[in-house]
This record gives C-alpha cells, structure tokens and sequence, in this order.
C-alpha cells in the first residue's frame, strides 16, 4: 500500500435514519447488527422488518466480530478512482459468526489470505470515516 | 409450472457493429437504426409492430422509456414495459414477448437493447444498500464482485488459473471468424490473457468484456406473421428465470447462480437434456461466468468446467457442443444491456443457418442464457430451428 487509508479522498456510506445506528455504533468501536425475535435469525444489512420472516421484530445487538474470510480479492485497478493510491488493497467477504456476510476491506498487514481464514472486526479510518474493516486472525 | 409457447415465434434480428467510441451519437438513433434493422429482417412494416419492451435507463432517459422510445420510433404500441434484468434482460424481453402475445396482448414485439459510449462515463446514481456497504470499503463495480466469486470458486474446486483462460483464449478464437466482433483480427492464446494485467485477482484484464456502443434487436410475433420473414422461424421451446438477490455480499451461493433452476425449468419445458443441446450461447461478462454456467448447466459436475471444455474440443463451431460461435462478449464487446442479447441473435442465426463461416453443421436447438448482476439475476431460453 503506497497512501495511508486515511488519507483518500473515497466515497463514503449513503446512511439513512434506519442504518444511522449501525454507523454510530462502528464510530464508538462497536459492531451491531439486528437480531430477530421472532425468527431467531441475524440481519444484515439493516433492514426496517425481518426480511427471513418478514415480522418486525428486529432489535440492534452487538455481534461477537468474530468471522471468516468467504472470498477475497485484490485490488489493483479500482472501480472508484479515489482509491488508487492505496492499491493493491484487498476487499473480502466476512460470514460473521452470527450468520450474515457483509464485504468489507480486509487489512491484512502483509500477511497471506485463504479462504476460510479466520477475522476480526477492526474498525478503521478510511477517508474521514470509521468503517467496520476486518483483521486476520 | 408447465408452459406451451406455440404462439410466439422470433422472426426478425438487428444487430450494430460495436464500436468503442461514439462521440455525439445519442442512444435513441441507434436503437432506432437497430430496430429498423429487425423488421425489414421480420420483413414487418413499422406499423404492424403493436409491443415495445426497452431496457432501463435508455440514453439520458431515466423515466418513461418505452413512451419515449415509442415517440422517437413513431410507434403506437398497445403493450410496452421496461425489462430490468442487466445482462439478463435481452433473454428476458423474449418470454416476456412471448408470454404477452400468447395471452393476446398484442401481436408483433420488437425487443431492443442499446446504448452509445461516451469517453467519460457518469457515476453511478446509486443510493441503495450495495452503494452503502459494499461501495465505501473499496469494491465499486462489477469487476470486483466477479472477482469474488472467481476467488470462491478456484478455492473450492482448485481450478487452474489457465481452465478460467481457456474461456478467453475460445472466445477470441470465435471472434476471428466474426468480421463484426472488436476483437476480430486480434487473436489471444492462453498465454495472452494470464499476461494480461491482473485488474482484482484473480481476474485478469482479457478476462474481462470490453465496454462497447451497439445495438441488438429481436422481433417476436405470431407464427402467422413470422411467415413475412425470409428466414427459418425460431421457436421459444422453454424459459426459466430467477433472481436470488443483488449485492455479491448476499449472494445464497458465490460458486452455483440462479442460472442452475432457471436453466432446469427451461430444459424441463423444452422436454430436453442438456447434452442434446446443438449450441451453447453463455452468457459471458467474465470468464468465471462461462465457468459457472457450464456447471449450473449440468453439462459437468461442479469443479469440472476446465476438463469438459477439454473434452468438448474447445468452443468453436466445430466442437462437440459449440459456444459463443460470435466471439461471446469476451471476443464481440459487451454494448452495455444489449450484450446480453448478443447471445440471443447469434442463436438465431445458427439455428436459421445464416452463421456464414461459422455455421455449425445441422443446428437445431440452443440454450441461451442472460445473467445480470453479480450472478444474481439470471434468464435460460430454450430456442429451436422450425421443421
């Protein structure tokens, strides 16, 4: 990596009311997802009902951060021109330990990736913003 | 759920020689061009055309489509809609057509997909969820998404780098034979496309389609009318489509797409085994794709893509079960939406007979597929040559 992650100019989320608690949740080092009381089922992405059973019965709770890598992949011409200066970076997708995958930028600090290795959830400065990135190990 | 579709027969196709450039040329022109294309092919007057299908956001126009369409094209349809399935929605539009002439919606439906390419491309006006958790961590595009199921899949299966090539390297083969395709009179071999620069790993660059302006269009009608073409009829024999979500990070399966019940159903209806098949027309935006679909075919078991494709003796017009006879997306160009019928126009032409220099021998049946997405929305057709 030849530009440190805070330094790009990169787009960030489109939050909304619904997934504001997700993002201020990662700002504060935690990871929350929704859980369903009725089916018993995690989410994500936020949703406004259970898209498993379609009850509203989500609640927010807090994920363990504890996940595997599903896939990944490196790299080297972005679909975003901000991120060329830290290319090649890997993106990855996360099955957390509660169920759901979300893709994520996996930090790996030179170390080599397989799937079905194990990570941990590593909130990071990206742009001018915490995103839920993850860490082998 | 069963299916008959004696009604509805593709009697007309149009198709644009790509281009990479098309500066002050807008969409609506080509689309137009396109379509006249078809109907003096179905050899329909303008008038007799009575349905519309368009894709979604056609040039500059994000919201009424097919009325401006219809306008610009000087038609009066009495059925007209947008079909929104990316990649898929060529082969979409066909069943569609189909379905709504069976039930006596209309009569004569003109199918067509297009756009123009201008040097810089806007970004995209996305604000959906894929925009919000996948975009930010550095995965925008397509590319990166393929990547991913590429990735699962050689981690699954431990294919070689060089079996996903081979899809590449048969492609441009095929479109050395296609005078129309933008990689004609430019051959890769294996050795080409691994040298090729790695874009997002494991996909290399000439795994990968090369955007392109064009067109494509394709007439359905009534048998009745279809007897106006020159041409042999080709008949919809079976149809199965399926969506399963939209953001690769949500996909149910990275190395099996909905592709595997779709074309299921098609072959279900058109009565037929997937080996009988004469002409495999895959839909190909990746060479991962092509991979995937041979197996969610059923044609090899999953993992065995590189061997069956040794087997088959490669994908020309002469293997045992010949793929993309035009050079596939990866060898023709992918003219936006309307790549997806790239594949349905070329099955046309093989099973009339019309494939010129690349002609398989006794064309009778093809399976065409359509994929949009990240291998999430997916269209199989079933197509036969009349008798």
């Amino acid at each position: 990596m030849t530009a440190s992650l805070q330094e790009l100019s990169v787009p960030g989320p489109t939050v909304t009311a619904l997934t504001e608690p997700f993002w201020e949740a990662v700002k504060s080092g935690r990871l929350m997802i929704q859980h369903c009381d009725s089916c018993e089922r995690s989410v994500f992405y936020p949703r406004a009902i259970c898209p498993h059973c379609w009850v509203d019965a989500l609640t927010w709770t807090e994920a363990s951060g504890r996940g595997k890598l599903k896939s990944f992949s490196q790299v080297w011409k972005p679909g975003h021109p901000g991120w060329i200066p830290a290319t090649p970076y890997l993106v990855g997708l996360v099955e957390l330990s509660e169920g759901p995958t979300m893709l994520s930028h996996i930090l790996t600090e030179g170390a080599q990736v397989a799937v079905g290795d194990a990570l941990h959830f590593a909130p990071t400065q990206i742009g001018d913003r915490i995103l839920p990135c993850f860490k082998m190990g | 759920m069963n299916a008959s579709w004696s009604k509805a027969v593709i009697s007309g196709i149009g198709e644009l020689k790509p281009e990479r450039k098309t500066d002050g040329i807008n969409t609506m022109d080509l689309l137009m061009k396109v379509s006249a294309q078809a109907a003096q092919d179905a050899g329909l007057e303008p008038g007799e055309i009575d349905g519309l299908l368009v894709g979604p956001q056609v040039g500059e126009t994000p919201q009424h489509v097919p009325a401006t369409v219809a306008e610009y094209f000087g038609m009066q349809p009495v059925m007209s809609n947008v079909v929104d399935l990316g990649g898929a929605s060529g082969p979409g539009m066909i069943w569609r057509a189909a379905a709504a002439i069976e039930m006596g919606m209309c009569e004569t439906v003109l199918c067509v997909l297009g756009n123009h390419r201008n040097p810089v491309s806007p970004r995209s006006p996305n604000r959906n969820p894929a925009r919000e958790f996948d975009t930010p961590f550095g995965a925008s595009g397509a590319n990166t998404s393929y990547a991913l199921l590429m990735q699962a899949h050689m981690a699954k299966y431990g294919c070689t780098p060089e079996d996903y090539a081979t899809i590449a390297a048969g492609a441009r083969a095929n479109a050395q034979l296609n005078p129309m395709a933008i990689f004609h009179g430019k051959p890769a071999d294996v050795d080409d496309i691994l040298a090729s620069p790695m874009v997002t790993s494991p996909l290399h660059l000439l795994e990968i389609v090369m955007p392109v302006a064009g067109g494509e269009a394709v007439i359905v009608t009534t048998p009745e009318k279809a007897k106006r073409s020159a041409h042999r009829p080709v008949l919809l024999l079976g149809a199965g489509e399926k969506i399963t979500h939209r953001a690769v990070s949500q996909a149910p399966s990275l190395t099996s797409g909905p592709l595997k019940p779709s074309i299921a159903r098609a072959l279900q209806q058109a009565a037929m085994d997937v080996s009988d098949i004469g002409f495999l027309s895959l839909y190909d935006c990746y060479t991962i794709m092509v991979a995937a679909t041979i197996e969610d075919a059923g044609l090899c078991k999953p993992g065995a893509f590189g061997q069956w494709l040794r087997d088959n003796d490669g994908m020309g017009s002469d293997a045992r079960q010949p793929i993309n006879t035009h050079g596939g997306q990866l060898g023709f160009g992918q003219p936006d939406l309307a790549g997806g019928m790239t594949h349905v126009v070329e099955a046309v032409r093989q099973l009339r007979g019309t494939a010129g220099g690349r002609q398989i021998e006794n064309c009778e049946t093809a399976l065409v597929t359509g994929n949009g997405a990240t291998m999430s929305e997916a269209v199989a057709l079933i197509l036969g040559g009349a008798s």
